[in-house]
């Protein structure tokens, strides 16, 4: 499927930029007309994913995070978030809910959330070198269903 | 983020307002430890009434103040969860541990 709209923005892993990611990839999503709870739904990944590039990537440097996002004409959004940090030795074990190496501050839920509030997501990994999440989300096409009502 | 917090007949509440993520979370954490510390409550109740945004940051914080009253003997409680924070809540599962009232 062809791209109809396409970002791309870099930023260094601080985490005053938690909510400037999210906010931004919102601002994208907006042109899919999506209701508050999708909105909320793609604002609480994208803070998930980011904040994993900068708690788990990164965790004693600054490094940078790319987010990519492109929107398709079946009114689906694909979010990809990247880091070139530490990676992940066993993605299967992280994925699972209460994994974390994050000790008492962490709650090993972050994967369990992106996975259940989006369509799809893909983890890529390698230690020492860094780690892409994508996630896809399909928005509901309330103008087509208005019109049709 | 702000938490503000008072103490009432051995209930504490701490109210939340604003956004819970890894920015805020570490702040609220130890806001939160202080108070339990000042005001040794039987009860803590975390109202989440104008908290705009959760994160699985803020899953952390409230299982903190949930370990550390069950030390205390007491319990902790969610009051006021809209409709994001509810989902972030809900999709972790803590209502298996912690008692949660939504406002939706
Ligand atoms: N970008 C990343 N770089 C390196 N390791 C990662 C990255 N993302 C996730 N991980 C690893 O996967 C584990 C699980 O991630 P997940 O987001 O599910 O939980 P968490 O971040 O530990 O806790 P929570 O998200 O609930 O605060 C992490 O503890 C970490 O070991
Ligand atoms: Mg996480």
């Amino acid at each position: 499927m062809k791209e109809i709209n396409s970002v791309k923005i870099e930023f260094l892993s601080r985490s005053s930029n938690e909510s400037f990611a999210r906010s931004t990839m919102a601002a994208f999503a907006a042109q899919l007309d999506p209701t508050l709870d999708e909105l909320g739904d793609i604002k609480t990944s994208v803070s998930e994913a980011v904040t994993n590039c900068i708690v788990h990537g990164y965790p004693d440097t600054l490094g940078k995070i790319q987010l990519r996002a492109r929107i398709f004409p079946d009114n689906s959004i694909e979010i990809t978030v990247r880091d070139w940090g530490r990676g992940i030795a066993d993605i299967d074990a992280a994925r699972e809910p209460m994994f974390t190496t994050g000790g008492e501050e962490r709650s090993g839920m972050g994967f369990t959330i992106m996975e259940s509030f989006m369509d799809k997501l893909r983890v890529r990994s390698s230690t020492g070198r860094g780690t892409t999440v994508t996630m896809t989300r399909r928005i509901s096409p309330r103008a087509q269903l208005r019109a049709a009502k | 983020m702000t938490i503000t917090s008072s103490c009432d007949g051995g209930a504490l509440t701490l109210a939340f307002e604003g956004e819970l993520d890894h920015h805020a979370a570490r702040e609220a954490m130890l806001g939160i430890e202080r108070d339990i510390e000042r005001y040794l409550p039987r009860a803590c109740v975390l109202d989440l009434a104008r908290l705009s945004f959760m994160d699985s940051s803020g899953i952390a914080v409230i299982l903190k103040a949930h370990r550390r009253m069950a030390e205390l003997g007491g319990t902790a409680s969610v009051v006021g969860a809209g409709k994001q924070p509810y989902k972030v809540l809900d999709a972790a599962g803590l209502r298996r541990l912690v008692k949660i009232e939504t406002t939706v």
